[in-house]
C-alpha cells in the first residue's frame, strides 16, 4: 500500500535526478567540445564540410519558409493596420517582426528539425555501428574529429540562415504589400528604414540566433553521442533533439528578449 | 607457453557492469608474435576482454599488462600511445560510412602521420592489395558485401603496421568463402607483420586451423586452454560442449529463472483429483 502511494513521488525524484544528471553531463560535454575544438579550426575542411551539410543543404527550407512567413505577415499586417488607417507602416511591421522575433526563432526551429535531427541520427548511428569506438581505438578522439566540427558548423550556420530567413521574409512582405496589394513602394521601404535600428533590431536578432545555434547544435550532438546504440535508441534521441530544441529555443527567446529589448 | 614471453597478460582481472560481474579473476597470457583465440558463448565476456586490452574498459581489479604496462592505470597520453601501436577489426567492420574505401584505409595514416597524399595513396593501394581489394578505392562502404567490408576494415586496421591486433568476432555473418578468405588473411598478415594478436570468436573449426593457442571463457572465467591439438584431444566437458555445439552441458540451455515453470503457469496450487 505504502509502496503504491510513494511510487509517483519516487518516479518524480528519479526523473528530476536524471534531468539534473543529464544537464551536468551536457555541460561537461560542452566543455570537452570547447577543449577539443582546435582541430576544427586547424583542419578547416572538416568544419566546412559540416557547414555544407548543416547550413547549405538547409537553404531551401529556410528560404521557402521565410518567403511564405513574410507573405503571411504582409497579408495579416495589412488587414490589421488598414483598420487603423496605418497600412503605410506595413514595411516597418514586417521588418521588425522578422528581425526581432520570427526570423531567429523560426529559422532555429527549422534548423533543429532539419539539421539538428540529422546530426543526432548520424552520430547516434555512428555509435550504434561502432564507428565511434573504431575511432577511439585508432587513437582518434571522436569528440575532436566528429562532434566539434559539427558543433561549430551549426554555430556558424545558424546566424547566416536566420539572416537569409529575414531577407526572404522581407521580400515576401514586400511582394504582398507592394506588388499584390498596391502599397506605395517608397513608403514601404522608407517606413522600414526609419523604424529599424541596426544595433537594436538587426544585431540583437543575430545575437539571438547565435545563442539558438549554440543551444540547438549542442543538444543535437549531445543526444547523438548519448544515444542508446540501438534503432529505438537513435530514434528516440532524434525525437528528443527536436522536442528539447523547440522548448529551449522558445524559453531562451523569452530570456534574451527580456534582456535585449 | 613460458612465463616470460608474454606480450599481453591478464593477472587476476575482474570486471563487471554495475552489479553484474562479467569477468572474475581472469589469468591469461598472449606471447609476442602469436595469434591467440578466445572462445566462448554469447555473453561470456569475450568482447569485454578485448575492450580491456584496448583500454575502452578499465579493469576493476587486477592488472591488464601490455608490454609490461598496466592498461587499467594508463593516463590519457599513455592510452593514446598504447592505441597507436594497436589495430582492431570490429565485428561488422565499423567502416566510416561517409568515407570511401580509400579514405577509410587512409584515415589512420592521415590522422597520425604527416605523409604526403601521394605516399598515402600508395600505402592505401598496398594495404588493399594485401587483402585482395585493389581497385575498390572509389567504392563507398554501402557498395561492399559483408566480406569485402570486413577485408577493407582489416586493411584499415593494419594501415599503421600495428604491434597488437585485436579481432572481435571476425567471422560473424560471413559466407563460407568469405570466412575462409578472412581466416587466411588474418593468418598471413599476422605472420607477415609479426603482431601479437587476440581473436575473439565463436567459430571453433576455422579458428583452430589458424591460431597458436586457445582460451575458453564461460561464466566470466577461463575454463579451459591449450594448443589447437590439445583442444581437439581435450576431454574437458566445457571444450566438448563448445566444439560439438551441444545445447546443454556445463553451459546450461535454460536461463536460471527465479520461479518454477508451474509457478509461472499458475499451476502450483492445483491439486489432482
Amino acid at each position: 500500500m505504502f509502496e503504491t502511494l510513494t511510487a509517483p513521488l519516487r518516479h518524480l525524484g528519479h526523473v528530476t535526478i536524471n534531468a539534473i544528471w543529464r544537464l551536468g553531463f551536457a555541460s561537461r560535454f560542452l566543455l570537452a567540445i570547447l577543449l577539443q575544438s582546435g582541430q576544427s579550426f586547424r583542419r578547416l575542411n572538416l568544419t566546412i564540410r559540416e557547414v555544407y551539410f548543416a547550413g547549405v543543404l538547409s537553404l531551401i527550407i529556410i528560404v521557402v519558409s521565410g518567403l511564405f512567413v513574410g507573405m503571411v505577415l504582409g497579408l495579416q499586417g495589412y488587414n490589421t493596420l488598414s483598420r487603423f488607417g496605418s497600412a503605410d507602416a506595413l514595411g516597418a511591421l514586417v521588418a521588425l517582426s522578422l528581425l526581432r522575433e520570427l526570423g531567429p526563432v523560426l529559422a532555429a526551429l527549422l534548423f533543429a528539425s532539419r539539421s539538428g535531427s540529422a546530426m543526432t541520427a548520424e552520430i547516434g548511428l555512428m555509435k550504434a555501428t561502432e564507428q565511434l569506438d573504431a575511432m577511439s581505438v585508432m587513437a582518434v578522439n571522436p569528440i575532436a574529429r566528429v562532434v566539434a566540427p559539427r558543433f561549430w558548423a551549426g554555430v556558424i550556420s545558424m546566424p547566416v540562415l536566420a539572416a537569409l530567413f529575414n531577407v526572404t521574409g522581407i521580400f515576401g512582405g514586400y511582394f504582398v504589400g507592394v506588388q499584390l496589394i498596391g502599397l506605395d513602394e517608397g513608403t514601404f521601404w522608407s517606413q522600414m528604414q526609419n523604424s529599424v535600428d541596426l544595433h537594436n533590431d538587426v544585431i540583437n536578432g543575430l545575437i539571438k540566433s547565435l545563442f539558438f545555434g549554440i543551444a540547438v547544435t549542442l543538444i543535437a550532438v549531445f543526444e547523438g553521442y548519448d544515444a542508446t546504440p540501438t534503432a529505438a535508441g537513435v530514434s528516440s534521441a532524434t525525437t528528443r533533439t527536436v522536442v528539447t530544441s523547440a522548448l529551449v529555443i522558445l524559453a531562451l527567446d523569452f530570456v534574451l528578449t527580456a534582456f535585449m529589448f | 607457453m613460458s612465463q616470460d614471453d608474454s606480450f599481453i597478460e591478464f593477472r587476476q582481472v575482474s570486471f563487471g557492469y554495475t552489479d553484474r560481474p562479467v569477468l572474475k579473476d581472469i589469468n591469461l597470457r598472449i606471447p609476442r608474435g602469436k595469434l591467440v583465440a578466445i572462445m566462448g558463448g554469447s555473453g561470456s565476456g569475450k568482447t569485454t576482454l578485448l575492450r580491456l586490452i584496448s583500454g575502452q574498459y578499465r579493469a576493476q581489479r587486477g592488472e591488464v599488462l601490455v608490454d609490461g604496462q598496466n592498461v587499467a592505470t594508463m593516463n590519457a597520453r599513455e592510452l593514446h600511445a598504447h592505441r597507436r601501436r594497436m589495430g582492431m577489426l570490429f565485428q561488422f567492420g565499423a567502416l566510416f560510412t561517409d568515407l570511401s574505401v580509400h579514405d577509410n584505409v587512409a584515415f589512420p595514416l592521415r590522422e597520425h602521420t604527416r605523409l604526403p597524399e601521394s605516399m598515402i595513396a600508395d600505402l592505401v593501394t598496398m594495404k588493399l592489395n594485401a587483402v585482395g581489394l585493389r581497385g575498390t578505392q572509389a567504392l563507398m562502404p554501402a557498395e561492399l558485401s559483408g566480406g569485402m567490408a570486413r577485408r577493407v576494415a582489416l586493411a584499415r586496421a593494419i594501415a599503421l603496421d600495428p604491434e597488437i591486433m585485436l579481432y572481435d568476432e571476425p567471422f560473424t555473418g560471413l559466407d563460407p568463402i568469405s570466412l575462409g578468405v578472412i581466416a587466411l588473411l588474418i593468418k598471413k598478415l599476422n605472420d607477415a607483420l609479426g603482431t601479437s594478436a587476440v581473436m575473439v570468436t565463436h567459430d571453433v573449426h576455422k579458428s583452430l586451423e589458424i591460431v597458436d593457442h586457445v582460451y575458453f571463457v564461460a561464466n566470466g572465467s577461463i575454463v579451459a586452454e591449450g594448443t589447437p591439438e590439445e583442444v581437439r584431444a581435450s576431454d574437458s566437458p566445457w571444450v566438448h560442449q563448445f566444439v560439438h555445439g551441444e545445447a546443454d552441458g556445463p553451459v546450461h540451455f535454460a536461463y536460471p529463472a527465479q520461479r518454477s515453470l508451474a509457478d509461472d503457469l499458475g499451476l502450483s496450487g492445483v491439486r489432482h483429483v
